[in-house]
């Protein structure tokens, strides 16, 4: 298994250990998770990278919140991912992580500064960020007004890069980020994200295939059958 | 209120198409709401007038076609006046006739035959009251059609004469046709078929309509026990309107499209924010991804629906009450009460949410899994 470095809890940005998820596939239960541990600190960019099918969005939806693991500990800043109530675990994912998803998911009738705003009309957010400040950040200031349409694939990830960022979340999870975008703009915007976790201090939790971006990153771990394994050669 | 006003003015074109039907429905309920007063209206607006709280009619009597079949003793009157809680009961008479004046103007009329002394008989807004027999006080809205005071009316068939004396102010109608007030016992021998210069026996002068009742303030009279004792058959006013012709069958065909249209515009913005919800469930996972609470989306799209219908609604209430003011100004029975068209719009507000509440809900359904890329 991987690492086992023994942190406070400040420190921590996420903390999962021992994590099994299993689901249902036909008369076999499969293990998605498989005893899977991971820590991340605030700041580190870490890569998880493996075939369709081995967990890889498993652990996203895990960490995320998204689903409850049959057995282990997720834990998010100071937050308990696993005991939390329902409602609870909304209020996380919406103070404590920020999500990127695959193809942006921007909302089609928000233009991009309204893309920002979104996640502070959710709920109170402690220290918000500035929506226009944030759009400058990405290099998206002079497309503030432009709708997801209007806005190139590498365009609309940076956008949501920002939204992911606007609550200061203590997590970014990013799904495939690179999936729909062609390799110049894929080196971009993951190295715009490892600005970004480094600037601000975010654990950063990078699922993908695309291994010529993985040297932006901090640590590279494999996903197999449900087993994460650290990668050496980076 | 964030996301929902953006997606309005994003997607206006689909919430437009939509608003439109609601406003089309809108404006076919002020117009239904004002044919329904105005049929009302044309068939007892004047028995409305009558300052009578009900009508003792023969006992038995059919009561969809009791004003038309029933005949009643006079002296039952006073046997009404002695019931406790009754201020006043006197006979009155009802019948339907047609009529040509001298002028050559053919008019059907309601007569109402009512003693001249009596607290039923209105006064006249042009012209004199009622004083003696042979003369007739004619409804306001005849003035209009060519009838003028001094003009003398004719029966059909019996050629009995009546010299109009007088107008009374605004419509008296029954069953579509314009009332005429005449003494009692000039109704008596119209009724009978007595022609000028018959001997009318002295029988014709024993029968009216019916006993019209008018209780003491808010006292409610002992009903059962004075039909008992008076040997009538009692309906309230507003029961009564049942035995003006057409009068159940015209407002009950009214009613019903009116509800069908409640129901098809519920039904229609119910499947309209059903499609969308199901177009936004990428979006809508995303956002409870995000930390979206079931709360806020249900909030926002409820206020989207709202919006939606308070606005097309308004829009088709003014179109509608347009049209109207243009339709009362013509022969259709229409007329628009405020309270009504308010209650229709009203209802058609809270349906339409009934039905996007259905579409609505959905959003509540989603997973914010389906967010995250393929399956796990």
């Amino acid at each position: 298994m991987t690492t086992t470095t023994t942190e406070t809890t400040e420190r921590v940005g996420l903390m999962m250990s021992g994590v099994t998820l299993l689901h249902a596939d036909g008369e076999n239960e499969v293990r998605a998770l498989d005893d899977v541990s991971l820590t991340v600190r605030p700041g580190e960019f870490v890569a998880v990278v493996g075939p369709s099918g081995s967990g890889k969005s498993s652990l996203l939806a895990v960490a995320g919140g998204l689903i409850k693991p049959d057995a282990g500990r997720v834990q998010v800043g100071d937050a308990d991912l696993v005991t939390a109530s329902k409602r609870d675990l909304a209020t996380i994912r919406r103070t404590q992580i920020g999500f990127v998803f695959q193809s942006a998911n921007l909302l089609p009738a928000l233009t991009a500064i309204d893309q920002l705003r979104l996640p502070l009309t959710l709920g109170r957010v402690a220290e918000p960020r500035d929506p226009m400040q944030m759009l400058e950040e990405v290099g998206m200031a002079d497309r503030a007004d432009r709708r997801p349409h209007q806005l190139s694939g590498g365009e609309r990830q940076r956008v949501g890069i920002a939204r992911a960022l606007m609550t200061r979340p203590r997590l970014l999870l990013v799904d495939e980020p690179t999936a729909a975008l062609d390799s110049k703009r894929s080196q971009e915007v993951v190295a715009l994200l490892a600005r970004e976790a480094h600037k601000h201090g975010v654990a950063t939790v990078m699922v993908t295939h695309d291994r010529d971006v993985l040297h932006h990153c901090d640590r590279v771990l494999q996903m197999t059958d449900g087993k994460l394994a650290p990668v050496d050669e980076v | 209120m964030f996301l929902a006003l953006r997606e309005l003015s994003f997607a206006r074109g689909r919430f437009a198409l939509m608003g439109s039907v609601v406003a089309l429905i809108a404006v076919l309920m002020v117009l239904l709401s004002g044919l329904s007063v105005g049929l009302v209206n044309d068939g007892v607006s004047g028995l409305k007038k009558l300052p009578v709280s009900s009508f003792a009619f023969e006992a038995g009597v059919d009561e969809s076609a009791a004003f038309t079949r029933s005949m009643v003793e006079i002296d039952k009157a006073e046997m009404w006046v002695d019931v406790p809680g009754v201020a006043d009961a006197a006979p009155f008479g009802l019948t339907l006739v047609n009529t040509r004046t001298d002028r050559g103007v053919d008019i059907d009329l309601a007569l109402f035959g009512v003693e001249l002394d009596s607290w039923l008989l209105p006064t006249a807004a042009t012209g004199s009251d009622l004083s003696g027999p042979g003369q007739i006080l004619l409804a306001g809205t005849l003035a209009d059609e060519g009838v003028a005071i001094g003009d003398v009316v004719v029966v059909d068939q019996i050629d009995k004469e009546l010299e109009v004396v007088g107008f009374v102010d605004g419509q008296h109608t029954f069953g579509h046709v314009d009332v005429g007030y005449v003494d009692l016992s000039t109704w008596q021998e119209i009724r009978a078929g007595a022609r000028p210069g018959d001997e009318v026996p002295n029988h014709v002068y024993r029968w009216v309509t019916a006993i019209a009742v008018l209780n003491e303030g808010d006292a409610e009279p002992d009903v059962a026990a004075a039909d008992e004792m008076a040997g009538t058959t009692t309906m309230t006013l507003e029961e009564s309107f049942g035995a003006s012709p057409g009068y159940t069958a015209e407002v009950m065909t009214v009613q019903m499209i009116q509800w069908f249209l409640y129901a098809i515009s519920a039904l229609v913005v119910g499947a309209f924010f059903t499609v969308v919800a199901i177009q936004r469930r990428q979006e809508i996972a995303v956002m409870r991804a995000m930390g979206a609470s079931t709360g806020y989306l249900l909030r926002d799209s409820i206020t989207q629906s709202v919006i939606l219908l308070v606005v097309a609604t308004a829009v088709g209430l003014g179109i509608g009450l347009a049209l109207g003011a243009g339709l009362s100004a013509t022969e259709m029975p229409f007329a628009l009460y405020p309270s009504a068209v308010a209650a229709a719009s009203a209802f058609l507000v809270l349906l339409g949410l009934v039905g996007a509440a259905f579409g609505v809900l959905r959003v509540t359904r989603v997973d914010p899994l389906t967010a995250l890329g393929a399956s796990r």
